[in-house]
């Protein structure tokens, strides 16, 4: 599983804490985040890295989106 | 109330950064190595597969690969594992303040305030470890006992990712069987003393007599003695204990043999003007130089001589620096890495005693000249302004202050 950077489109919000909102796929296609389910300190061994952890719902599915320093990133299929 | 003393040892820790970073070569034998254009080609930390090909900790580079031919060697990328070693020990802060750390990858942890909390000892082990794998990706093997030197020798026994308790009812089981150089300051020296005595293991040390020792190993003797009963009682300190600086300096292995006075001179302005600029930024000056030599061949020697004055400037530092250089070295042997340090230290406000003899506004000066020459490499980086010397050989001139981010600890504070 390879590591994919995205941009992200995130609410920072008053009291600090950062919440995405949508992010740009590799192919280039923007999904929306219909909700964060939970948000937490995570290392991602498939991809290789680590940082904050966000379960995403998106389009149905549940996904994982990770803040690495200032960088986001996925878990790639390959 | 029995302590409660925890010892984490993140596992094979820049390997197992690397391995995390990189999931393509986490099956392939892994080792962490400095850079051999340097001469710091050594390992510096290895996978368990690299292990398994007997690839150990200081060997050169060649000598791990003719073990093990397919071991893939990568570069040290220390700003990341500062940054897993900081949210270990902020994993660690969720049960303690007394977190004392033992270089970048050991700390003890104090849990004794915390045990009606979080439950005994080994829970908190257990959690400590399970958070360890799941937020950084990495494992840890954590030793629980009554002193820290029991703790220590616990995160040795079971690896990867294992809790050991050892008690008061178990250690003579568990402890007292080894070797005695897995003993914390039971280095090859030692060893060999003790070897010659018929001290093998820690129990022939713990059932030795205390006179016995003194006279073999003067208090060292009695240091180790008490380590092996688990008598030590010394405190884990807590996380914002800051340690009372007793010197400063810097060594370095240069990039080249070094063949002459001219080229240990370079060498020696280089190691003094980090060691001063660091006294300057601690508000320190220091009466003592010692200098630290080894040769090609690896043996080294370590000499000493005061200054007139306490100082903090780079060339009263250095010409010291050389001077006893000059009067110890014949140059029989070339020079692998030098080393300065400045001890008998005293704030920089302290009232000292002044010569008759000697212009006191020539140092002040000299002073003011270095205090600006940190303020231009502050604002505009370490090579913006240099001395002209500098410029004779490049390859030798390097940067201690930045290039040195981890530095070695003792267990005696």
């Amino acid at each position: 599983m390879k590591k994919v950077f995205v941009d992200v489109m995130a609410r920072h919000t008053r009291d600090g804490s950062i919440e995405p909102v949508s992010f740009v796929w590799e192919d280039g296609a923007s999904y929306e985040i219909d909700k964060v389910i939970e948000r937490k300190k995570a290392a991602s061994l498939k991809a290789g890295g680590q940082g904050i952890r966000y379960t995403c719902r998106v389009r149905g599915k549940n996904v994982y989106l990770f803040l690495e320093d200032n960088k986001w990133f996925m878990e790639g299929k390959q | 109330m029995e302590s409660v003393i925890l010892h984490c040892d993140l596992n094979n820790f820049y390997a197992s950064v690397e391995c995390l970073y990189n999931p393509s070569i986490r099956d392939l034998p892994v080792a962490v190595c400095g850079d051999p254009d340097l001469r710091h080609g050594i390992i510096l930390a290895k996978n368990y597969i690299a292990k398994r090909c007997g690839v150990i900790t200081g060997e050169v580079i060649w000598q791990a690969k003719q073990k093990c031919p397919g071991l893939k060697v990568v570069k040290p990328n220390y700003p990341l594992y500062i940054r897993f070693s900081k949210q270990a020990r902020e994993i660690y802060s969720r049960y303690t303040n007394h977190i004392e750390a033992f270089g970048i990858d050991e700390c003890w942890l104090d849990v004794s305030g915390s045990t009606r909390l979080f439950g005994e000892g080994e829970k908190i082990a257990d959690k400590i470890r399970q958070t360890i794998r799941d937020e950084l990706g990495i494992t840890a093997s954590i030793g629980v006992s009554f002193n820290k030197i029991f703790a220590k020798l616990g995160s040795d026994l079971k690896k990867p990712d294992a809790t050991t308790v050892i008690t008061r009812g178990n250690y003579k089981q568990l402890v007292w069987g080894l070797p005695v150089d897995e003993l914390l300051y039971v280095g090859r020296s030692t060893r060999r003393k003790l070897y010659r005595v018929g001290i093998y293991t820690i129990e022939d040390l713990a059932t030795a007599s205390v006179k016995f020792l003194h006279k073999l190993l003067g208090k060292w003797g009695d240091t180790l003695w008490t380590f092996a009963n688990g008598y030590d009682t010394s405190p884990v300190m807590p996380m914002e204990f800051e340690n009372t600086i007793k010197g400063i300096g810097n060594s370095m292995t240069t990039a080249r043999d070094l063949l002459n006075d001219e080229d240990v001179k370079l060498t020696m302005y280089v190691l003094s003007e980090s060691v001063a600029e660091r006294l300057r930024s601690h508000n320190f000056k220091g009466r003592t130089v010692q200098i630290y030599i080894k040769d090609n061949e690896l043996a080294s020697i370590e000499r000493q001589s005061k200054l007139d004055q306490y100082s903090c400037t780079s060339s009263d530092i250095a010409l010291k620096a050389m001077e006893i250089f000059r009067r110890n070295w014949d140059w029989a042997k070339p020079v692998r890495s030098l080393g300065v340090r400045v001890t008998d230290l005293v704030t920089a406000d302290t009232c000292t005693q002044l010569s008759l003899f000697d212009d006191y506004n020539r140092s002040i000066k000299k002073e003011l000249l270095e205090a600006s020459i940190d303020d231009i490499r502050r604002r505009f980086g370490h090579y913006a302004v240099l001395r002209a010397l500098f410029l004779k050989d490049r390859a030798l001139n390097a940067n201690p202050v930045e290039d040195n981010v981890i530095h070695p600890v003792s267990y005696f504070r």
